[in-house]
């Protein structure tokens, strides 16, 4: 294998960096986690919808933002409330603050964005600006 | 309590398909995310089953096997295409062997905000009877 940085030179450790990213046996390739929460995204030519799965969590606990085009999503997790002295046979749901960036396709204003939350799922559809819709010329005839 | 339970749990954010035979629509089926815990009482389940309504919930009770389905009524936007997709929907479904000192008929089941909590009260003659000791 050729290492590009290793030709430089000028940091002795770049060659020991890349031969150990080629080797990282902690972060398999393209699986760079952990994100949360999963979101799926949905386009139109009105609107962009954005779809997240948000079990357990109160609508109240979660934050929408827009500014220009990065629609942020941020909240909170709580853990469920156990009564003392119980044991746990099984934890596999995590919890605490969470937060995501998601870049829109437009720049949207905030009364365009619409946010549903029906059981545990989120919904938040973004409507496309008037001036940002493609518009129709129409040719004259000479 | 149950060989699900102790398998070490995978921290992945990836839903885990189930471990169940293909389906014949075609769907998929994951395993809900789980969390439980026992107290003298009884033991509770929490279950993360996002798109899952309460009426949509099968839990049955057979030969100490709990088995809880979810249905997940797909709703796809009118006029929007997926453009992005990160995770999958389908159907929620796990099974746990309990051990045999529970009531059948006391389980509670509740859906709140896409996670179902089961609670399993002990039954009464299992419950650690205390015996008072008096003094001389």
């Amino acid at each position: 294998m050729y290492y590009p940085t290793y030709a430089r030179r000028s940091d002795p450790f770049a060659l020991m960096r890349s031969m150990l990213r080629d080797f990282d046996p902690f972060t398999p390739p393209g699986r760079a986690r952990p994100v949360f929460p999963a979101v799926n995204v949905w386009q139109g030519d009105d609107a962009v919808a954005i779809t997240a799965e948000l079990p357990g969590i109160d609508p109240v606990d979660i934050d929408i933002s827009v500014k220009d085009n990065v629609l942020t999503l941020s909240g909170e997790r709580k853990a469920p409330q156990v009564p003392e002295g119980a044991r746990w046979h099984c934890n596999e749901r995590s919890f605490g603050r969470f937060t995501r960036a998601i870049r829109l396709p437009f720049a949207a204003s905030d009364d365009k964005v619409e946010a549903r939350m029906v059981h545990g799922v989120l919904r938040i559809v973004v409507g496309r600006p008037e001036e940002d819709k493609p518009k129709k010329i129409e040719i004259k005839a000479a | 309590m149950s060989s699900d339970m102790t398998r070490s749990a995978d921290k992945t954010l990836d839903k885990t398909p189930a471990e169940t035979p293909e389906t014949t629509t075609g769907g998929r089926i994951y395993r809900p995310l789980t969390d439980i815990v026992e107290t003298d009482d009884g033991v509770t389940l929490m279950l993360e089953m996002p798109g899952v309504a309460a009426g949509d919930v099968n839990v049955t009770l057979e030969k100490r096997v709990l088995t809880v389905r979810g249905k997940v009524h797909t709703r796809t936007p009118e006029k929007l295409q997926l453009a992005y997709a990160e995770y999958g929907e389908g159907d929620f479904e796990r099974a746990f062997t309990l051990s045999d000192d529970f009531d059948p008929d006391r389980i509670v089941a509740e859906v709140g905000n896409g996670v179902l909590t089961l609670t399993l009260p002990r039954a009464a003659e299992a419950q650690p009877r205390k015996i008072a000791v008096k003094g001389a």
